[in-house]
C-alpha cells in the first residue's frame, strides 16, 4: 500500500497552525483584554477539538467517503476563521470588568467562545478524518500531529520576535491553506493536478492582500495605555513586540506621568519629565530623565524603598527587575558602590540602553552599572557574586495586583527558596529589600512576611525576629532582611527615615505597640499585629483565620499571589453594595470558572452524544475506551504542565522555558508514536503488554526524575544556557517518548476493535487534555506541582489497567 | 483586631438583615419604597428588552433616587469602624436623593443610572458607584460656605453633588471631551457655582485656593504637594484608591489647624472579626 506522505506532512501543517494559532491568541487577548481572561477564552475554544470528533462521529461515513472535500474544507475553513473570528471577536463589545454587575457581559462572552472555537474545530476535524480514514498507521499519523505542535510551538515563539501577533495571524491561515494544498497532493486523494499550485498561489496571496485594518488591535478602553491616550496631547512614540510582551513608550508633555508611588506626604519635589512604558497596554513602568545631576533624583529618597541605604554604605547593589531603571537611579542617587541589574525583557533594555539613551542620560552604559537579560531567580542562583543589597524591585501595577489577576502566576521571586537564595548571596550583614504594594487589608506584604520568617527559620536561624524590618508609606510596603541581626544603629536609622517621611514602622525587633500605626493612620495596626502574629506561637492560628491566603510560597507551589480563601468570599459578596467585590481576588475565581466551564461544555459536546448514540450491548468497552482516552488525556498534560514548572527554574527564562519544554515532550513523544508501532509488533507475545510496558517506563522514568530533579538542576545550575537547553531536552526525551505511545497503542486497539470509536477517542482525549490544563494549575496551587505530577502515574497506571484484558471484537459477553 | 480576633462584633453582616436599632428604619423605608417603585422596575424591565432608548419621566426618576439613597444609607456605618460615624450626614444623603444622575451617564445607561454600580461613561473613564460617591462626599464634610477643588471631573456628577454642598466647586479635568461634555451638562442642569477647566490637575488651581476640601478623583499614586498646599488648615481631602471600575480604599489627607498633615485610610467594606477559636 502507498503511503500517503504528502498528507501526513499536511496533517503537521495544521497541527502547527493550531498551535500557533493558541500561543497568538493567548498574545492577542492579553494585549487587547487581560491575561487570565485569555486563559479563560482559550480554554474554551480549544474544545473545539473534542467537539470535532463527536462530529466526526456523528456525521460518520458521509465525512469519510468524501474524505478529500472535507480534508480540504476543512483546512480552507481554518484559514479563513483564524482571521475572520477574531476579526470579528475584537468587535464584540466585551468588557471583563463589568461582568460582576452587567448579565450582557456573559452573552458577548459566550459569542466570544463561539467564535474562537471554529478554527480549532477545523484543524481538528482534518487530524480526526485523517486518523478514522487511514486507520492501518495511526501511530504515523500522530507522530505528524505532535511532530507539527512541537515544531509549531517552537516555530510560533520565533516568528513572534519579527512580526506582530496580528501579522501572526496571517501566517498562519498561510499555513493552513499550505496544508491544504500539500493534501491535494495526495494521491490517495485522487484530486487534479492543478489544485496544489492554486491553493498555493492562494495561500501566499490571501493572507498578504488581508487589509491592515480589519486586523488592527482594538484594546479595552479600560486599560492603562488606552486611559492615558485620550489626555490631552499624549502619543504613542515607539512601540516594540516580542513574545515576552508588547512595549509601548508614551510621551505626556502637558501632564507628565510623575510616577512616584507612595511617595512622602512630606516631600516638596516634583519627579523629571518621565516616558511611560506599557506591557501589553497596562502595567506602566516608567524611564525617567536624567541630566546627571543628583539633585534631581532626590525624591527618589522619598519612597519607602530608600531604606536600605540608610543602613549601609556605599553599598554593592543587585536589583531584580531593573524595568525603566527607577531602581537603577535610587541606587545611583545613594552613591551605590557597584550596580547589577537583571530584567527578564531584552526589549526593555534595549530602549533604556539605546533608543532612549540621551533620554536617561546614557544611564545604562555606565561604567559601573552592568545591566544583565535574565530571570531574577537563575540569575542569583547560577552566580558567585556577594552583595551586600538585593532589592526586589516592585514591578507589577497596583492596580493589576489588587485585582488579583497574577493568582494564577508563578513567581519563584517571592517563595522561601528564593528567599534563601538571595540570603546566601549576601555578604555577612548585607541586606535584602522587597517593595510590594500595601492593599487593605494587607496580603503581599504579611505574606512576604511570613516567607521571610519560614526561610530563615529552614537556614538554621534561632531568632529571625531579630532579622526582620518593614515599613510603610500608604501605598508601598518595604521589607528588610537582614544576614545578620539588626543592631541600635540600623533601628535608630530605620526611625529616623520613617520619621522624616511621615511612614509608620511596622515591625523591628524590639518594637513597642505603640509606635504602629502613627502617620497614615489604618483601622488597627494589621502589619504591626500581623508581624507579631507571624513571630509567635499563634502563626498557625493566625494563618488559619486571617481573611486571605498568607501561607508562604514555595518552589513546589509558587503562587505567591493566590491571597483567595472561599471562605472569605460569601461575606465579600454580601458587601456588593460596600464594593465587596473590590477585594475579590479575581484570578483564582476565574480559574475555577474555567475548570467549571470546560467540564460543562465537555459534557455537552462530547460525552452527551456518545451515551446518546451508544447500542446497549457495546457499552461496556466503549466505557473502558472512554476512561482509557481520559485518563490519558489528563495524565499528559498534567506531566507536561508539571515539568513546564520545573524547568523554568533551571532554564531561567520562563518563555524559553515553555518553548523548549513544550517542543521537547511534543516531538519526542511524537516518535515514541512513531516507534510504538514497531514495539507493538515486536511484543506480540510478550506476556506485558506494549501498553503496559510503556506506563511502567513512563511511572519509573518520572519518579527517578522526581526525586533526582532538584540535585541535577543543582549540579548543572553555572552552566551555559544553551548546555542548559541541551540537558533539558537530554532529560525530557525519555519520558516523553514512552508518554507518546499508550494514545497510538489504544488507538490500533480500538481500530480492530470498534473502529467508528476513533473519532470519539480523538475528541475525548482533546478534551481531557483542556481540562488537564485548568485542572493541573489548580491542584498546584492547593497541593503543588509534585501532587499533579504523582497524579498523572497513578492515571497512567489506571489506564494500564484498563485495556489489560484485550478489549474483543465480538460483543463482550459481560 | 477585626480581621482576626474575637473581639468587637458589632454588627453580624454575614446575613443581610441590618441590625437592630439605628438602620431598622431604613429597613422598612426600602421595603416600602421598593412597594411603591415596582411599578416603574417593571417598566424598567420592559423598555431594556427594547433596543430604543427609554423615556423615563422624573417622577419614576424620583423614586429609583430615593431606592438608591436608601441602599446607601443602609450600608453606611457599616464601612470601616473608624470613619467615627454610624451614618452619613443628612444633607450628603439629601443631596443624592436630588441630583439627576441619569443625566450624568451615557443614554443607554440611563435605566440602570440608580443602581448602586460604577459605569462606563467613555474614554475609559468611570462614574463612581453611588456608595462611594457619597462615602467620599460624606469624608470631605463640606460646609455651605466652602470652596471645593475637584481633580478629575469625569460625567461632572461628583461636582454637582459638591455643588449642593458647598459654596464654589472648581473641578479640572486632563480628557479634553468630557471636561466639555461636563461643562455643557452642569451649565445646562443648572450648576452655576461650577467652574470647570481643561488641564493639569496637579498644581491645583492657584486663584481660588486655599481649599477647604480636596477631592482627586484621577488616578494617582502619590498626593501632589501642591495640593496640600492648597489645602486650608481645617480642611481634607479625598483620594480613592483601586481601578477603574474598583474602589478598594480611600485615602483621607486632615491638615490640622496648626498646619500639621496627618493620613488616614479608610476601607469602604467593613469586615466580619471572626469568633470562636479552631
Amino acid at each position: 500500500m502507498r503511503k500517503p506522505r504528502p498528507l501526513l506532512i499536511a496533517v503537521s501543517f495544521i497541527s502547527a497552525a493550531a498551535i500557533g494559532y493558541e500561543v497568538l491568541l493567548m498574545r492577542l487577548l492579553s494585549i487587547v483584554q487581560w491575561h487570565y481572561f485569555a486563559y479563560m477564552i482559550i480554554s474554551l475554544a480549544l474544545l473545539g477539538y473534542g467537539a470535532s470528533g463527536t462530529f466526526i462521529a456523528l456525521a460518520g461515513n458521509r465525512l469519510l467517503s468524501r474524505f478529500p472535500v472535507a480534508f480540504l474544507a476543512s483546512a480552507a475553513l481554518m484559514a479563513i476563521t483564524l482571521v475572520a473570528s477574531f476579526a470579528v471577536g475584537q468587535r464584540i463589545p466585551f468588557n471583563s470588568l463589568e461582568v460582576v454587575w452587567d448579565a450582557r457581559q456573559f452573552l458577548y462572552l459566550m459569542a466570544l467562545y463561539l467564535l474562537l472555537f471554529v478554527p480549532f474545530f477545523c484543524a481538528a476535524a482534518c487530524i480526526g478524518l485523517t486518523f478514522a480514514k487511514h486507520r492501518e498507521i495511526i501511530s504515523r499519523i500522530y507522530f505528524s500531529d505532535l511532530l507539527g505542535a512541537g515544531t509549531g510551538a517552537l516555530a510560533i515563539i520565533l516568528a513572534l520576535f519579527v512580526l506582530r501577533p496580528e501579522d501572526g495571524l496571517r501566517l498562519l491561515a498561510g499555513m493552513a491553506l499550505m496544508a491544504a494544498a500539500l493534501a491535494s497532493l495526495d494521491h490517495s486523494l485522487r484530486l487534479p493536478r492543478w489544485l496544489a499550485p492554486t491553493i498555493v498561489v492562494g495561500a501566499i496571496a490571501l493572507p498578504l492582500a488581508l487589509p491592515q485594518g480589519w486586523l488592527a488591535l482594538r484594546m479595552s478602553e479600560f486599560k492603562g495605555l488606552s486611559q492615558v491616550l485620550e489626555v490631552m496631547d499624549t502619543r504613542v512614540l515607539s512601540e516594540h513586540s516580542s513574545p515576552l510582551g508588547m512595549l509601548t513608550v508614551v510621551k505626556s508633555p502637558t501632564i507628565p506621568f510623575r510616577y512616584a508611588p507612595g511617595l512622602s506626604l512630606n516631600a516638596t519635589q516634583e519627579p523629571p519629565p518621565q516616558l511611560g512604558v506599557y506591557t501589553d497596554g497596562d502595567a506602566l513602568s516608567v524611564i525617567t530623565r536624567y541630566d546627571g545631576r543628583r539633585e534631581a533624583l532626590a525624591y527618589l529618597d522619598q519612597l519607602s524603598s530608600a531604606l536600605p541605604y540608610h543602613l549601609l554604605q556605599n553599598p554593592k547593589v543587585l536589583i531584580l527587575g531593573a524595568g525603566g531603571g527607577m531602581d537603577v537611579l535610587l541606587a545611583r542617587y545613594h552613591r551605590a558602590g557597584s550596580i547589577d541589574a537583571v530584567e527578564l525583557n531584552p526589549q526593555f533594555v534595549d530602549l533604556v540602553r539605546n533608543t532612549y539613551a540621551d533620554f536617561t542620560g546614557r544611564l545604562y552604559q555606565a561604567p559601573d552599572i552592568r545591566i544583565h537579560i535574565g530571570e531574577a531567580r537563575g540569575f542569583v542562583a547560577s552566580g558567585r557574586e556577594r552583595y551586600d543589597l538585593i532589592q526586589v524591585a516592585l514591578l507589577d501595577s497596583f492596580a493589576a495586583s489588587s485585582a488579583g489577576v497574577y493568582a494564577l502566576n508563578e513567581s519563584y521571586v517571592y517563595t522561601v527558596e528564593a528567599i534563601r537564595e538571595y540570603l546566601k548571596h549576601l555578604t555577612p550583614g548585607g541586606l535584602l529589600a522587597i517593595t510590594r504594594w500595601l492593599k487593605l487589608p494587607p496580603r503581599d506584604n504579611l505574606k512576604l512576611f511570613a516567607t521571610a520568617i519560614e526561610a530563615l527559620r529552614a537556614m538554621g536561624v534561632e531568632q529571625p525576629d531579630r532579622r526582620l524590618a518593614l515599613i510603610r508609606s500608604w501605598k508601598t510596603a518595604t521589607l528588610l532582611v537582614k544576614k545578620g541581626s539588626f543592631g541600635v544603629d540600623d533601628i535608630n536609622a530605620i526611625r529616623r527615615f520613617t520619621a522624616e517621611r511621615s511612614f509608620d514602622v511596622a515591625y523591628y525587633p524590639g518594637m513597642p505597640a505603640a509606635e504602629a500605626n502613627r502617620y497614615n493612620v489604618l483601622d488597627e495596626s494589621y502589619l504591626y499585629n500581623g508581624a507579631m502574629a507571624l513571630l509567635g506561637d499563634r502563626r498557625d492560628d493566625f494563618l488559619e483565620r486571617y481573611k486571605f491566603y498568607i501561607a508562604p510560597a514555595t518552589d513546589d507551589r509558587p503562587h505567591f499571589f493566590h491571597f483567595f480563601k472561599w471562605r472569605t468570599l460569601p461575606e465579600l459578596l454580601s458587601k456588593r453594595d460596600q464594593g465587596g467585590v473590590t477585594q475579590v481576588e479575581w484570578g483564582y475565581l476565574i480559574l475555577v470558572a474555567t475548570l467549571v466551564q470546560a467540564a460543562l461544555a465537555s459534557v455537552l459536546l462530547i460525552l452527551w452524544p456518545l451515551w446518546k448514540t451508544q447500542r446497549g450491548r457495546k457499552r461496556q468497552p466503549r466505557a473502558r475506551m472512554g476512561l482509557y482516552f481520559l485518563a490519558l488525556g489528563l495524565a499528559f498534560m498534567f506531566i507536561e504542565m508539571a515539568f513546564i514548572q520545573k524547568f523554568i527554574l533551571f532554564l531561567s527564562y520562563p518563555l524559553y522555558a515553555v518553548a523548549v519544554v513544550l517542543a521537547a515532550f511534543l516531538i519526542f513523544a511524537g516518535l515514541g508514536s512513531a516507534y510504538s508501532a514497531r514495539l507493538a509488533r515486536r511484543r506480540r507475545d510478550a506476556r506485558i503488554s506494549p501498553i503496559t510496558f510503556a506506563v511502567m517506563a513512563i511511572v519509573g522514568i518520572a519518579l527517578i526524575y522526581l526525586y533526582l530533579l532538584p540535585e541535577i538542576f543543582y549540579w548543572f545550575m553555572l552552566l551555559s544556557d544553551v548546555s542548559k537547553i541541551l540537558i533539558t531536552i537530554a532529560l525530557i526525551a525519555p519520558l516523553a517518548f514512552y508518554m507518546g505511545m499508550p494514545f497510538p497503542l489504544g488507538l490500533s486497539k480500538v481500530s480492530t476493535a470498534a473502529p467508528e470509536f476513533i473519532p470519539w477517542a480523538w475528541g475525548i482525549n482533546g478534551s481531557a487534555s483542556v481540562l488537564s490544563a485548568v485542572l493541573a494549575a489548580l491542584l498546584a496551587i492547593h497541593f503543588g506541582f509534585t501532587v499533579v505530577i504523582m497524579l498523572a502515574l497513578v492515571l497512567y497506571l489506571i489506564a494500564a489497567a484498563i485495556l489489560f484484558r484485550p478489549l474483543g471484537s465480538s460483543p463482550s459477553p459481560d | 483586631m477585626s480581621l482576626t480576633a474575637a473581639a468587637d462584633i458589632r454588627y453580624d453582616l454575614t446575613n443581610t438583615v441590618p441590625p437592630p436599632g439605628d438602620i431598622a428604619p431604613v429597613k422598612d423605608r426600602h421595603h416600602h419604597i421598593h412597594l411603591k417603585t415596582s411599578v416603574a422596575w417593571l417598566f424598567l424591565f420592559l423598555s431594556g428588552a427594547a433596543v430604543a432608548e427609554p423615556v423615563l419621566d422624573e417622577t419614576v426618576h424620583a423614586a429609583l433616587r430615593k431606592t438608591m439613597v436608601a441602599v446607601i444609607a443602609a450600608n453606611a456605618g457599616l464601612t470601616s469602624a473608624k470613619t467615627g460615624k454610624k451614618e452619613f450626614d443628612r444633607r450628603v444623603l439629601e443631596v443624592m436623593g436630588s441630583v439627576p444622575r441619569h443625566e450624568f451617564v451615557p443614554p443607554h445607561l440611563r435605566p440602570v443610572a440608580y443602581q448602586n454600580r460604577p459605569l462606563p461613561i467613555g474614554y475609559g473613564q468611570t462614574i463612581s458607584q453611588p456608595y462611594i460617591v457619597a462615602l467620599m462626599t460624606d469624608l470631605l464634610d463640606v460646609e455651605p460656605g466652602d470652596t471645593v477643588l475637584e481633580v478629575g471631573t469625569g460625567s461632572g456628577y461628583q461636582a454637582a453633588v459638591l455643588a449642593n454642598l458647598a459654596k464654589q466647586v472648581l473641578t479640572i479635568e486632563i480628557i479634553k471631551p468630557l471636561a466639555e461634555q461636563a461643562t455643557a451638562r452642569l451649565r445646562r442642569l443648572g450648576y452655576r457655582n461650577v467652574k470647570t477647566r481643561i488641564g493639569d490637575g496637579y498644581y491645583g488651581w492657584k486663584e481660588y485656593a486655599p481649599f477647604d476640601a480636596i477631592i482627586v478623583t484621577a488616578a494617582a499614586d502619590h498626593v501632589p504637594p501642591p495640593l496640600i498646599q492648597q489645602l486650608k488648615p481645617g480642611g481634607r481631602m479625598v483620594i480613592p484608591v483601586g481601578g477603574r471600575f474598583f474602589t478598594q480604599q480611600l485615602l483621607l489627607v486632615e491638615k490640622t489647624p496648626d498646619g500639621k498633615i496627618t493620613t488616614r485610610q479608610i476601607l469602604p467594606v467593613r469586615f466580619v472579626p471572626l469568633t470562636g477559636k479552631h
